[in-house]
């Protein structure tokens, strides 16, 4: 397994850390004029998403986790399990509950997905940045209401609720972005 | 079109620089200091296992033999070798090299403004750092120990607690690292849990470090568990570090060789001891304190800053 040293600990890289995953968010320079040098980083687990901060003596290296992302289809779910494919090799992946977390309500079917494998296993899903779904039910509209800037809920094909603006109907079509859950336009 | 070809920083921020020099220097003018030049390039560096010095290679015209040099970390040594001869008071604003360090506080060379008062202490010294400070526009500074300091805010006695006391301290605060020595410990916690609270509302002298971090500074004739040594803090930045200096030969050789011994535990590398050095406190340094003020961070604090790189004109990056 390779191993990285605090000079090389830049935002992205994945390091196992008491037994997880994690990704490195940052990492900053901190040293005394007379004493010794620390790398003060920020670390995200990626099992459990949460971020701490680690501090280790310049040139101290640790292991590197076996994390790599790749781009997958979603094909379909059973409830339990949800089923990737990669479309260039063919290859099925299966992603737990867990590893899907918020991605799952925005998947209908046939989206490439970012998936974060860990030994060869999907750890984490990202949904594509911006998806676009069908609403299936909200409140009537008010016509021509396009200035007040006020919204009301509504449920998407997918069964994900979102915030809209007053003026969309349902059965219409619909741009999310999935990194804030936000409406962004009519699509 | 790439623009790293432009200045870091802005002209208003250079011209304050300009201003600042010259502050210093009429200040070091009327108190008779002699401004003095020793050389970036030297045959022997310092072993101090935190400090990494940045090395070349001179091509001598007449001796084919491979000559290293090696770029000043301080022009400590060379400063000191004038007062043995017998300089009086000397500063000197200079640059310096230190490998390995880069960041928000950090260039790989940086400018030091560096001085040393025959028959001073270290109080008489922290007095007159505190008017140059004053003149530059600071309130007076607020003077504490180190010990109180760190049983404040880190809640444990940094001279009498014992190393796994430390250790469990510093691991819950985030401190990643197999079996640390004492003075990585106190640095780690120092500068994570004290430091970022140090010279909020004003700026403020640390004073009396542990044995261990004392570096160059003579240990207190009262309490030699304690190190006459001192730092200035502003907005939670370390600005200067001085000592009541360590005079005597036969006691810096022996930290030199301390230092030394750390290098071959760490596997780094081993620098040529600076006999002339030696040989200077040999013949006799007089009793002095000595203090150096990172002019870059002084100015970015001054200027209410927050990296380095905005005070430089070309930092490594544009260099």
């Amino acid at each position: 397994m390779s191993t990285f040293s605090t000079n090389e600990f830049k935002p992205g890289l994945k390091v196992m850390l008491d037994g997880d995953p994690c990704a490195i968010l940052e990492n900053e320079f901190v040293k005394p004029g007379k004493g010794q040098a620390f790398n003060r980083v920020k670390i995200r687990n990626l099992k459990t998403g949460r971020v701490i901060e680690r501090t280790y003596k310049s040139g101290e290296s640790i292991e590197g986790a076996d994390v790599i992302d790749l781009e997958l289809q979603y094909l379909y779910s059973d409830g339990d399990i949800w089923h990737f494919m990669d479309p260039n090799t063919y290859e099925q992946y299966e992603a737990s509950e867990k590893a899907m977390a918020d991605a799952a309500k925005w998947l209908k079917g046939e989206e490439i997905c970012v998936v974060t494998l860990w030994d060869g296993v999907p750890l984490t899903v990202a949904a594509p940045n911006f998806v676009e779904l069908e609403i299936t039910e909200t409140d009537p509209g008010v016509r021509g209401d396009t200035a007040t800037g006020g919204t009301k809920p509504a449920t998407l094909e997918t069964g994900a609720m979102v915030k809209v603006p007053l003026f969309v109907e349902t059965g219409e079509r619909i741009k999310i972005d999935t990194r804030t859950g936000e409406y962004v336009a009519r699509a | 079109m790439s623009t790293d070809w432009q200045p870091a920083a802005s002209f208003a921020t250079l011209n304050a620089r300009a201003k600042l020099l010259q502050t210093i220097r009429e200040f070091m003018l009327q108190r008779d200091i002699m401004e003095v030049e020793t050389p970036v390039l030297g045959n022997a560096g310092v072993n101090d296992p935190a400090i990494r010095s940045l090395v070349t290679r001179f091509s001598h015209p007449v001796d084919s033999r491979p000559h290293t040099l090696y770029l000043q970390t301080s022009p400590e040594y060379a400063m000191k070798r004038l007062l043995a001869a017998g300089s009086g008071p000397v500063y000197q604003i200079g640059r310096v090299f230190r490998d390995g360090e880069l960041g928000r506080l950090h260039n790989p060379e940086f400018t030091l403004l560096e001085w040393y008062r025959p028959g001073f202490d270290h109080h008489a010294l922290m007095e007159e750092l505190d008017e140059l400070m004053i003149l530059l526009g600071w309130e007076v500074a607020g003077r504490y120990e180190y010990r109180e300091l760190f049983l404040e805010h880190v809640g444990i006695d940094a001279v009498t607690a014992t190393l796994p006391a430390l250790q469990q301290e510093a691991g819950a605060a985030g401190l990643h690292s197999a079996s640390p020595e004492r003075s990585v410990l106190l640095d780690f916690l120092f500068s994570h849990r004290v430091v970022p609270q140090l010279g909020l509302e004003r700026p403020a002298f640390v004073m009396h470090y542990p044995a261990c971090q004392g570096a160059l500074a003579r240990l207190k004739p009262d309490a030699p568990a304690v190190a006459e040594r001192f730092e200035l803090f502003v907005n939670g930045i370390e600005i200067a570090n001085g000592f009541h200096e360590l005079t005597d030969a036969g006691e810096q050789r022996q930290r030199i060789n301390d230092e030394i011994e750390r290098r071959r535990r760490n596997n780094d590398n081993l620098l040529p001891i600076d006999e002339r050095l030696l040989a200077a406190l040999e013949a006799g340094l007089p009793d002095c304190a000595g203090v150096a003020v990172g002019v870059d961070r002084l100015l970015m604090c001054l200027l209410q800053l927050d990296s380095l790189q905005q005070v430089l004109a070309f930092p490594v990056e544009r260099a």
